[in-house]
């Protein structure tokens, strides 16, 4: 067997070396496919990785601008932007929640609210981001906080700046407020430019000038690991900062305003005829719109929303209201100036008007009538028969097209959204909308502002400023310039005034005259708020809730308090080059001369007593 | 026949060096080529693990650890006569399969996949164990007879690379099952089993893969599954390959600098330190130092097959050959699952890759492969 054995040995030696041959080149052609595939890898798709590498790693993170703040005419700060402490945890640095969470109830309120926001927001957030567990921090919170900091690692007070609107209820229709972006205004806007922003304008000023007060959103380039964590900025393009607003409003003419009303419910509402900028603009009751700014609570916005006052309801842009007889003058000049009546040509009121043929009563507020009335008078005494007739010689189209040109039926343009425009009733109108033919009836009740007729408050101060300015109509402003933190002030938006036709400027002076006698004549409807100190141009108005429907009982027992009549008065001063021009509204407040011209009465001191020109 | 000299061996007791200038070669019993392959390959690897730890200098003093005990375990094993292996083959072999036995069952006990058997002071991996008594084995039943072996001493062998197979398939630990049997394949290939058999089997497997994948677990189909669409499943199963390829592809050629490879720093390569070290290198390195690399493995892997065909009898031969094959396995595994070419099979990247176990049995191999080389006997002139 050895002979055999040391044969095979050369043999197996030869074969061992064959295969192992083939082996080797088994080796290089499997490390030449690795090979292949290395360089398919590195140099043919490098680029393609090299990018995806680069995607995997780099993230844009937005740096949301500080919203631009607004301002009074004076300078006072309407909006500002403050500091608020948030206590928040890091999940990932706090080793047992639960504990963690009792102790910090111990020092720090956190009501079941807050605690259910905490732990909602804790699973959609990674563990490494800081969750608020508390906003709003007092002071005194922060300060029992920060002496136990070290009883609690992971927890952490954050400073964030929040709207906040110091003068609180008193701004609230005007400014509006900003609240969290909702998913309509999500599909709305421009997301990217919304990128690490929270809050958006929803309503006034804050709403309308948005895109101003919001600036641009800046970006930060990040490095972030595989979890999403920061590991180091490599770029930063600082946001631009939202401009600053500075309104026509007057911080203190608003107060006043406000303050004159009392506790009653109304609306407001005072303009500069020379610039149309609103110099007050109140809509009673306000509500605080800082409860809407960290998010309002279901309960306080249920509160708001079902409360008989309506205290949501801007009643300035949206209350629309019959303008009763402080529709006169403009019925008025639209006599004189259609030449349907001369200034000085008298009507007999004997208490009611008849259409001719027809049966109807049309009565006077005043049973006994008013006698002999001119123009003058008719305005002074608000006397109902003679605009009864005089609608009826104008007819609705004349009546109606001259209505139009101060911008009643539609709304004056003002710079805040959500405007409604009212309604001035035409033929037309009438037949689209009720698919009826005008009644001559339905003419003479508008002459006095009653009907169909419906206007807002700010309809009304609008066009008491274009008869104040001779029929310069210009809209409505709320901000007077828009001003950059770094750069000086933007040139003002010109003003754009259409000066109405004139037939006779001595129409517009005689209907001014009539309305400065309403205040100064011994039967003037607001007589009481006569001063010596500055002459002032008005007209008083009431105007029905409600009209009863033919085949109801009117019971004074459940609607006695709601179905009481508001009172209307529209005013401007000084008669010679006028600065102010005013409209109050108060609900329910029945008679104008009575309820609103003290309102009037107080604004206009207020802004031509104190505020100089 | 070119061994005229082969007469008759002198039936000397003590072993003589082959090389008794040499220090290494001689008294130590170390190839010094195969050495320096090893510690240069084990060096990169050392550089390249302090960036795939994240600059973690205590994991890089454990692997020095671990590569000082396994360098230990290298001179021990090359010290150990092939004659001395071979008469422990069978014993070896069979303590192999019993530990392995116990592993399963202590995982029946304990419900649940086990690896290890828990010796008290120490956790001992059996399946490393067989990685090297199958070869042990298998060189030694077939270099019993005369090559290539017969019908009956293949099938006999065949069985011998089964059964620890599907024992440690079934752990379940697909990555040394698939070495243990290449292993066992490589003996046998070596040892000359017959083109048209090894055709035959190829066909039979491919016939057989249906039935290997109904054997297969559900976590190992997912495998092959997202090897063959890794985007299938982007940041599930497939989420390895892909960022490894990203990892890799962003190297380029020239890399993107020690310690700046971003795929691994910033963690969006998984197992960077481990099973996708290489992904960390080539991120790093870029093409030429896995030119580096690949070249280290390829001057070791020749040299083993060179102390294998210079072995003076069958058995170290066929162990020798078996043992260098099997690193190639490893290399050609690890870098074709991390590259793509191949599913995610959990095997290291050898004496790269950070962890013990496997170092210890790779550097017990080269130890063997030494002892090969260095035992042979002086033959007369």
């Amino acid at each position: 067997m050895p002979e055999s054995s040391i044969k095979d040995h050369a043999r197996e030696s030869r074969l061992f070396f064959r295969r192992a041959v083939v082996t080797t080149v088994i080796i290089f052609v499997l490390l030449t496919v690795l090979v292949l595939q290395l360089a398919y890898l590195q140099i043919t798709s490098h680029e393609h990785f090299t990018t995806l590498s680069r995607e995997n790693r780099v993230k844009l993170v937005p740096l949301p601008p500080t919203r631009g703040l607004i301002y009074d005419r004076n300078g006072v700060i309407l909006a500002q932007n403050l500091p608020t402490h948030s206590l928040e945890i890091t999940p990932e640095r706090v080793d047992d929640m639960e504990r963690t969470l009792a102790d910090l109830g111990r020092i720090i309120d956190i009501s079941e609210d807050d605690l259910k926001r905490f732990h909602r927001q804790r699973k959609q957030k990674r563990r490494f981001d800081s969750i608020p567990i508390r906003v709003s921090l007092s002071e005194e919170e922060v300060a029992r906080f920060a002496v136990n900091r070290h009883r609690f690692p992971g927890v952490d007070i954050q400073a964030r700046l929040l709207r906040n609107y110091p003068l609180g209820e008193q701004m609230a229709h005007v400014l509006g407020y900003v609240g969290r972006i909702n998913q309509q205004e999500l599909e709305r806007i421009d997301t990217s430019n919304y990128a690490g922003t929270s809050h958006i304008g929803k309503t006034g000023v804050e709403k309308t000038y948005e895109k101003t007060l919001h600036g641009k959103v800046g970006m930060q380039q990040i490095e972030v690991n595989a979890l999403g964590r920061i590991i180091r900025v490599l770029e930063s393009h600082p946001p631009t900062p939202g401009k600053d607003l500075h309104l026509f409003l007057d911080a203190g003419l608003q107060a006043a305003a406000t303050r004159a009303f009392g506790d009653k419910n109304g609306a407001a509402v005072a303009i500069d005829p020379r610039t149309g900028g609103v110099l007050a603009m109140v809509s009673k009751p306000g509500f605080n719109p800082n409860l809407f700014v960290e998010g309002i609570s279901s309960a306080d916005y249920k509160r708001l929303r079902s409360s008989e006052d309506k205290p949501l309801f801007n009643r300035v842009l949206r209350g629309q209201y019959p303008p009763g007889s402080t529709a006169k003058p403009f019925v008025g000049l639209a006599g004189l100036e259609t030449g349907v009546i001369a200034s000085g040509k008298k009507k007999f009121c004997p208490g009611y008007y008849q259409l001719p043929k027809h049966e109807h009563k049309y009565r006077d507020w005043k049973k006994q009538g008013h006698g002999l009335v001119s123009m003058q008078d008719a305005i002074v005494q608000s006397c109902d028969v003679y605009f009864y007739s005089l609608s009826h010689d104008l007819g609705i189209d004349k009546l109606s097209k001259f209505l139009g040109l101060f911008d009643f039926g539609r709304p004056t343009g003002v710079d805040i959204t959500g405007e409604l425009g009212g309604l001035l009733p035409t033929r037309e109108w009438k037949r689209r909308a009720r698919q009826q033919a005008w009644f001559p009836g339905e003419t003479l009740i508008m002459g006095i502002g009653q009907g169909y007729f419906l206007t807002t408050p700010l309809q009304l101060a609008h066009a008491t400023a274009s008869l104040a300015t001779h029929g310069a109509l210009v809209p409505p402003r709320v901000v007077q310039r828009i001003q950059s933190s770094q750069q000086q002030a933007d040139p003002p938006p010109p003003p754009l005034p259409v000066q109405l036709p004139i037939v006779d400027t001595k129409n517009w002076d005689d209907i001014i005259e009539a309305m400065v006698q309403v205040v100064e004549g011994p039967r003037g409807t607001a007589r009481r708020i006569y001063t010596d100190k500055y002459r002032i141009a008005a007209k008083t108005g009431t105007a029905q809730v409600f009209t009863v429907k033919q085949d109801e009982e009117y019971d004074e027992e459940t609607v006695s308090a709601k179905m009481r009549d508001h009172a209307l008065f529209i005013a401007f001063a000084p008669v010679r080059e006028p600065r102010i021009a005013v409209a109050v509204v108060v609900e329910h407040g029945g008679h104008g001369g009575a309820a609103a011209a003290p309102i009037a009465r107080a604004i206009m001191d207020h802004y031509m007593l104190n505020d100089k020109p | 026949m070119k061994f005229p000299s082969a007469s008759s061996p002198p039936a000397a007791p003590e072993s003589t060096p082959a090389r008794p200038q040499g220090l290494l070669a001689g008294r130590l019993h170390l190839d010094p080529p195969l050495l320096t392959g090893l510690i240069l390959l084990c060096g990169f690897g050392l550089i390249v693990l302090y960036s795939a730890s994240g600059e973690d200098l205590a994991q890089v003093e454990r692997q020095l650890i671990r590569l000082a005990i396994a360098f230990s375990v290298l001179f021990v094993m090359a010290q150990v006569p092939p004659a001395q292996l071979r008469r422990w083959s069978p014993w070896l072999f069979g303590a192999g399969i019993l530990m392995l036995i116990a592993v399963l069952v202590a995982g029946q006990i304990g419900k649940g996949a086990q690896r290890w058997l828990d010796l008290g002071l120490f956790r001992f991996q059996p399946s490393e164990l067989i990685k090297i008594a199958v070869p042990m084995m298998l060189a030694w039943f077939l270099s019993e007879a005369r090559l290539p072996p017969d019908w009956r001493r293949l099938s006999i062998a065949a069985g011998m690379t089964i059964v620890p197979v599907l024992l440690i398939a079934k752990q379940p630990d697909l990555g040394t099952a698939l070495l243990v049997a290449s292993a066992g394949i490589f003996v046998l290939f070596l040892a000359g089993i017959s083109w048209w058999l090894i055709g035959g089997l190829a066909v039979l497997l491919g016939a057989l893969a249906p039935l290997l994948w109904y054997l297969m677990r559900p976590y190992q189909r997912q495998r092959v599954l997202t090897f063959l669409n890794p985007e299938s499943d982007p940041l599930g199963a497939g989420y390895h390959i892909i960022q490894s390829k990203i990892a890799i592809g962003s190297g380029g050629v020239y890399g993107k600098g020690w310690l700046n490879g971003t795929q691994s720093h910033l963690e969006f390569l998984p197992e960077s330190s481990t099973d996708f070290i290489f992904a960390v290198l080539a991120e790093e390195f870029g093409l030429v130092g896995i030119l580096v690399l690949l070249a280290l493995y390829l001057f070791i892997i020749l040299r083993g097959l060179y102390i294998a065909t210079r072995a003076q009898d069958t058995y170290g031969r066929l162990l020798g050959g078996a043992l260098t094959l099997v690193v190639f396995v490893y290399v050609f595994v690890n870098t074709g699952m991390v590259t793509g070419l191949l599913p995610v099979v959990g095997i290291p990247l050898p004496l790269v890759s950070y962890g013990g176990t496997s170092l210890v049995t790779i550097m017990a191999g080269f130890g063997i492969l030494m002892s090969i080389h260095t035992h042979r006997k002086l033959l007369p002139p």
